[in-house]
């Protein structure tokens, strides 16, 4: 069966997650929160989500603790520059793969 | 330059008037009930943008003339308005065409039933402002079907047509006719009724929906590879959905004939085919031509048949989907055949001359080739320089030598 099923003749998709496809495939290197240092969590009180508002793919969880679906999160840093704590590393792939 | 003296024509409910190519472009955006008009001036299209906002501003056509700052956004506006599903229509010239280059991709990958008439003119370098074809020729491979008029009736007729190809097969359809030789030149115009327009070509029906209550995204980034969505169905890669508009184009040919036929049911002008034939039946010289250029080969044809020579015309109606097997069919016959080209691709050879040829590859086809540039930033090309160009080709014939490496040039140089 090939992809004619779908029916589309353009681009297109409806609303959800993952309709990129699994963008956490591209990322070279992965966001690690600490929340020592996390305002939400050191606080223990719904505040700054900085993080959560920038990531482009809505993949941050405006939760205490904040949590990243890395599934879906591409590494594209965002995160990290925009944390005014500096809660945010990315840390290289190749650490966890080993 | 006004539309000026009505005469009705008894049997139909038409009447004719005289034209020029531009105003019968807009009476035919008019006619097929255009609801979003998107453009930018430019010469020698200009004429079109201003008579399709003086219909609006007098209440004459119901539609949104949307005054952009460029034709890269002209066709933005297009492609937004076709995609909420507004039947939508745009003009340019030369560098305009150039300038939209981007959005005809997006217009074609999005298979949006666009309609734009292009107004051909040479493009720089240096600046000119007179005809050619080598503005609609470059975009040749953006998906657009591309539909070339020899006079201001076919302008006006294809314009119809073209809403009722596209929309049928959601290709854009580019109506080009030539800059000044037809667009600054009046001739009579049978300009149907609007009933009748209506009766031939029903409301735009989008395969696009953008409704709140059912959120769709369209062209989101698409990869390589098939991929499954949200709701479990394997999507097209980025490379099925170029397959389907090359498909779409291919299947294109049997609506455009069937369309053509039914105009001329209705209107009692038949566009049933893809190309325009002038004597082919014992023609055993063709020469092929695109435009309002197909219109003086006839008139070479008159003279070289006064002097013996069984000359006829084949006159290129639809350039894209290119009609491969008709064409070989008609040109079985010829042992010579003469493609003039208002158009060149640099350090090869005319456009329609390289099509013709690839054609008859493997039909069997024995004919020998020669292809001209002429008529290049609107030079003049006169009957006589076509017959003279065909009497030359004839003579410097040799046994077996089909095909030259390069064209001649109708030049002074
Ligand atoms: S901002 Fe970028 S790196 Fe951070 S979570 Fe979102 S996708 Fe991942
Ligand atoms: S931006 Fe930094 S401090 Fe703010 S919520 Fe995100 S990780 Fe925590």
């Amino acid at each position: 069966m090939g992809t004619r099923e779908c029916k589309h003749i353009c681009g297109e998709s409806s609303q959800g997650i993952g309709e990129a496809g699994r963008t956490g495939e591209w990322r070279s290197a992965r966001p690690v929160i600490d929340h020592d240092k996390c305002t939400p969590a050191r606080q223990n009180k719904p505040a700054c989500f900085l993080c959560w508002l920038y990531c482009p793919d809505a993949v941050i969880s405006k939760t205490i603790p904040v949590q990243i679906n890395l599934e879906y999160c591409k590494g594209c840093e965002i995160c990290a520059q925009v944390c005014p704590t500096h809660a945010i590393t990315m840390v290289n792939e190749e650490e966890f793969s080993s | 330059m006004k539309r000026s003296s009505v005469l009705n024509v008894a049997d139909r409910n038409a009447s004719v008037q005289i034209l020029d190519g531009n105003h019968a472009a807009a009476e035919g955006a008019k006619l097929s009930r255009v609801q979003v008009v998107a453009a930018y001036p430019i010469t020698p299209q200009s004429p079109v943008t201003e008579t399709l906002s003086e219909f609006v501003e007098e209440g004459n056509l119901n539609a949104e003339y949307v005054a952009v700052e460029s034709e890269h956004s002209a066709l933005a506006v297009c492609t937004s308005a076709s995609i909420v599903g507004a039947r939508t229509f745009t003009a340019t010239s030369s560098h305009g065409l150039a300038y939209m280059h981007e959005m005809l991709h997006w217009v074609a990958g999005t298979r949006l039933p666009v309609v734009l008439a292009c107004v051909n003119r040479a493009i720089g370098a240096p600046w000119n402002v007179l005809n050619d074809q080598q503005d609609s020729i470059s975009q040749r491979d953006t998906g657009w079907i591309q539909i070339y008029a020899r006079n201001n009736q076919e302008i006006l007729d294809s314009v119809i047509q073209a809403y009722k190809i596209a929309e049928a097969v959601y290709v854009p359809v580019m109506v080009c006719y030539d800059g000044y030789i037809l667009s600054h030149t009046e001739m009579p115009v049978d300009i149907p009724s609007q009933e009748d327009v209506d009766r031939f070509l029903p409301p735009y029906k989008p395969h696009t929906t953008l409704d709140p209550a059912k959120p769709r995204n369209y062209n989101l980034v698409t990869l390589a590879n098939p991929r499954v969505n949200a709701e479990g169905v394997l999507c097209h890669g980025y490379m099925e959905i170029r397959y389907l508009l090359q498909e779409a184009l291919q299947n294109s040919r049997e609506t455009i004939a069937r369309v053509g036929q039914e105009f001329g049911e209705l209107f009692g002008r038949s566009y049933a085919k893809m190309f325009w034939e002038d004597r082919l039946d014992d023609a055993d010289i063709v020469i092929v031509a695109m435009g309002s250029l197909a219109m003086e080969a006839t008139v070479a044809a008159d003279m070289l048949r006064e002097e013996g020579h069984k000359a006829g015309v084949l006159g290129l109606r639809v350039f894209r989907p290119f009609p491969k097997s008709d064409l070989v069919k008609a040109l079985k016959k010829s042992r010579l055949i003469v493609v003039f080209d208002k158009n060149i691709s640099y350090g090869l050879e005319g456009a329609t001359c390289s099509e013709i040829k690839s054609a008859l590859y493997g039909s069997g086809a024995n004919a020998v080739v020669r292809n001209f540039i002429v008529g290049l930033g609107g030079r003049d090309v006169k009957a006589r320089e076509l017959a003279d160009a065909v009497k030359k080709s004839l003579s410097s014939m040799k046994e077996g030598v089909l095909n030259n490496e390069y064209p001649e040039w109708i030049c002074e140089i």
